[in-house]
């Protein structure tokens, strides 16, 4: 089936469901002629409890950093839409590539908060099987997790699954050159592979319009000949209907989708960054009018599927999925130095052997 | 591979390597070839001859021409539980592939606590003395050998090309496997099941009792040779250690050899400054110390990029650059006066 650029390109303007105000705007013609359809309030309420919890754990993991229980946190929090609906979206059988800064949704897809807080912490680099969970290290390098997706997207098609490769991305990382060799694998091979760029607006403090003249991050797919869309990444709805689209795309053997989704970062880049030093505040307080979980909850307060007595119940519930991660999180971590030597090859060399015996006589003189 | 003994006849080290190709791509469903050029045209160097037509496309399989991806896509592929073997068309050419090599492949055991591995072989074609033009020659093993994570082997013998690739292929770990192109064209018996020593084993190419040779790839055709000359010419008698693996790195042999002899040259072709000769040499003074009649010496290419090839022979290190370093470990209880003279 030959593609023309017309099916390639993303709709004008991002898609969007909900306004800023949680009304439902509808799709617009534009989108409805690609297949997006409105979720159901129930997938919406859960995508709402999720993000409610999501968001508990984010400012959680933040306060962490302030009593010296992770080494570092880049948050999430704005871009709870993108964190929360894709992951609802997934099937066990799929994959997911996360970066550094996708905690949220880790623990959106059900990976244990501690396992997901261990790079963070610093007591190891992965805390979670990636094997067992479908899902790869949180990636720090940038993009170079956009190949990985795209030979995992490959190799699930080979196996005969109809798992798709789910690849996070950040807007500063589509310049790198493996976003561009991960598309065009993916490309080429028809893998099954999805693209989400979260286009926070920022690469730590570097401006998206330094990064790239294209007119949406989207239209860079076109040129590997990879359907593209864009989306209001704060608008949950919109953000799950096109996940959902570009999920079944994949996994029906079209071929690659890229999706671009606007967002914000409300936070500094990281707990250790100073974002005053290179946006203003009106911006800021501008975007947390825009807010993912206020827009979902207006939404469904007035469909009538979000009560008063459900709002009540999911609060409690984060803050309980809160204190348990603070309580499991102050326990001291256990690190066993000679574990060092254990994961550089399947059999230590007779080098790190040495060096193993060195490093026990060092801990055995400190004991001494 | 099989259990009968079979000999091939005398094979060249290309052909070596394609038997060990076609062997694992025969016993393991999961080993695939991919890379720039090595479907339809069998690599550049003849390599993959044949196994896409044997084998089918599915198995051997042309990249984009992307060095980054085609690593890149390995490690996605390695996570299905598939066992890429994977071509760097040139050294130089790797080097987009660096950051894929460096900080997933030989890092993802480590960093996910042996949860993830990745069994992937990285072939190269590497070093020079084949009249390749600039970025077609590099020696590019010290970057691999300083990765941890990462094993590195170089066959010197078609037997050991053969073994030592099928042994690659199984491995749990992933494994930049340099190929001297020097020495694709050179022929010697083939015998299967091969024999040889597995990883991290070294191998005594020659027994001798005056001085040792330390070399691999490329070199140690040329330090047979200048063994052979210094028996004629001088009388020393030279033991040479084809080292085959850089990592895991064989101390155990190559300090025993030395203990014996109480001499010794380290012979790489790479550039002196920093690279695994250096370390060689560093090994062998910290463990052959009382020994030693004489310091470690280095043979070494020149530290400058690798030179056009009307030159390539004065960067290369060759039968009488090694000659004239064995001359230089104090035979006559004198040192090494010159050498030790700092240039200004």
């Amino acid at each position: 089936m030959s593609k023309t650029t017309a099916d390639l390109l993303p709709c004008g303007d991002p898609v969007q469901f909900l306004n800023e105000q949680g009304e439902l705007t509808g799709p617009g013609a534009e989108a409805e002629a690609r297949g997006y359809t409105m979720p159901s309030d129930e997938d919406l309420l859960a995508v709402w409890r999720q993000m409610v919890i999501g968001r508990r754990f984010d400012t959680q993991a933040t306060a962490l950093t302030k009593q010296g229980r992770l080494a570092v946190y880049p948050s999430s929090r704005g871009q709870d839409a993108c964190q929360v609906a894709p992951m609802l979206a997934l099937q066990a059988d799929d994959w997911f590539f996360p970066t550094y800064r996708d905690s949220m949704a880790l623990v959106s897809r059900g990976l244990d908060p501690v396992e997901v807080l261990t790079l963070l912490r610093g007591s190891w680099h992965c805390g979670y099987d990636p094997v067992a969970t479908n899902t790869a290290p949180q990636c720090t390098p940038l993009a170079t997790q956009a190949v990985h997706a795209a030979g995992a997207g490959h190799g699930l098609a080979r196996r005969g699954s109809d798992g798709v490769a789910l690849c996070f991305i950040g807007d500063g990382a589509t310049s790198e050159g493996d976003f561009h060799e991960g598309l065009n694998f993916a490309a080429v091979f028809n893998a099954p592979t999805v693209y989400f760029v979260q286009n926070n607006k920022y690469a730590i403090s570097v401006p998206l319009a330094k990064q790239t003249k294209a007119p949406s991050l989207a239209y860079k797919g076109i040129g590997y000949g990879i359907r593209s869309e864009q989306v209001d990444g704060n608008d949950a709805a919109a953000v799950l209907a096109v996940t959902r689209t570009a999920l079944e795309h994949a996994s029906s053997g079209s071929g690659p989708f890229l999706i671009e989704a606007h967002t914000y970062r409300l936070e500094a880049h990281t707990n250790a960054d100073d974002a005053t030093r290179y946006r203003e505040s009106d911006e800021v307080t501008q975007w947390s009018t825009r807010d993912p979980i206020a827009r979902l909850r207006a939404y469904l307060t007035g469909t009538g599927a979000l009560t008063a007595e459900i709002e009540e119940q999911v609060t409690a519930e984060a803050e309980e999925y809160a204190a348990r991660v603070r309580e499991r999180m102050n326990a001291e971590p256990e690190v066993a130095p000679l574990s060092l030597f254990e994961h550089v090859y399947a059999q230590p060399t007779p080098q790190l052997r040495e060096q193993a015996d060195l490093v026990r006589a060092e801990m055995d003189e400190v004991r001494a | 591979m099989s259990t009968q003994t079979q000999s091939t006849g005398t094979v060249t080290m290309a052909q070596g390597l394609n038997r060990a190709l076609r062997d694992a791509l025969t016993e393991d469903e999961d080993v695939l070839v991919f890379g720039e050029d090595v479907g339809t045209l069998g690599g550049v160097f003849r390599i993959t001859d044949g196994l896409t037509a044997d084998f089918g496309e599915d198995r051997c399989f042309d990249t984009p021409l992307a060095e980054a991806g085609i690593a890149g896509f390995a490690v996605g592929l390695a996570m299905q539980g598939f066992r890429p073997v994977i071509e760097m068309q040139f050294d130089a050419f790797g080097y987009p592939a660096f950051e894929q090599v460096v900080s997933h492949i030989a890092k993802m055991r480590n960093r996910t606590r042996s949860m993830l591995t990745m069994p992937i072989v990285i072939r190269i074609p590497y070093a020079g003395g084949i009249g390749g033009v600039e970025h077609h020659c590099d020696s590019s093993e010290g970057y691999y050998a300083h990765t941890p994570g990462l094993h590195v082997v170089t066959p010197s013998t078609p037997a050991d090309a053969y073994s030592l690739l099928r042994e690659a292929i199984a491995s749990p770990d992933p494994v930049v496997f340099m190929e001297p192109k020097a020495l694709y064209w050179s022929r010697a018996e083939l015998e299967l099941p091969v024999t040889t020593e597995p990883f991290g084993r070294a191998a005594v190419r020659r027994e001798g009792s005056d001085v040792t040779v330390v070399a691999y790839g490329p070199q140690v055709p040329n330090a047979l040779k200048a063994a052979e000359v210094a028996a004629d010419e001088e009388g020393w008698d030279v033991e040479v250690i084809d080292l085959r693996t850089l990592v895991p790195f064989d101390d155990e042999t190559v300090a025993a050899s030395v203990r014996k002899t109480g001499r010794c040259v380290v012979v790489s072709e790479a550039a002196g400054f920093g690279g695994v000769g250096g370390e060689i040499a560093a090994r062998v003074s910290e463990r052959c110390f009382h020994s030693l009649a004489a310091p470690v010496l280095r043979v070494s290419g020149l530290d400058i990029p690798y030179p056009p090839p009307i030159l390539e022979h004065t960067h290369l290190p060759g039968v009488d650059r090694i000659l004239d370093t064995i001359a230089r470990l104090q035979w006559d209880d004198q040192p090494d006066v010159a050498r030790l003279e700092v240039s200004r």
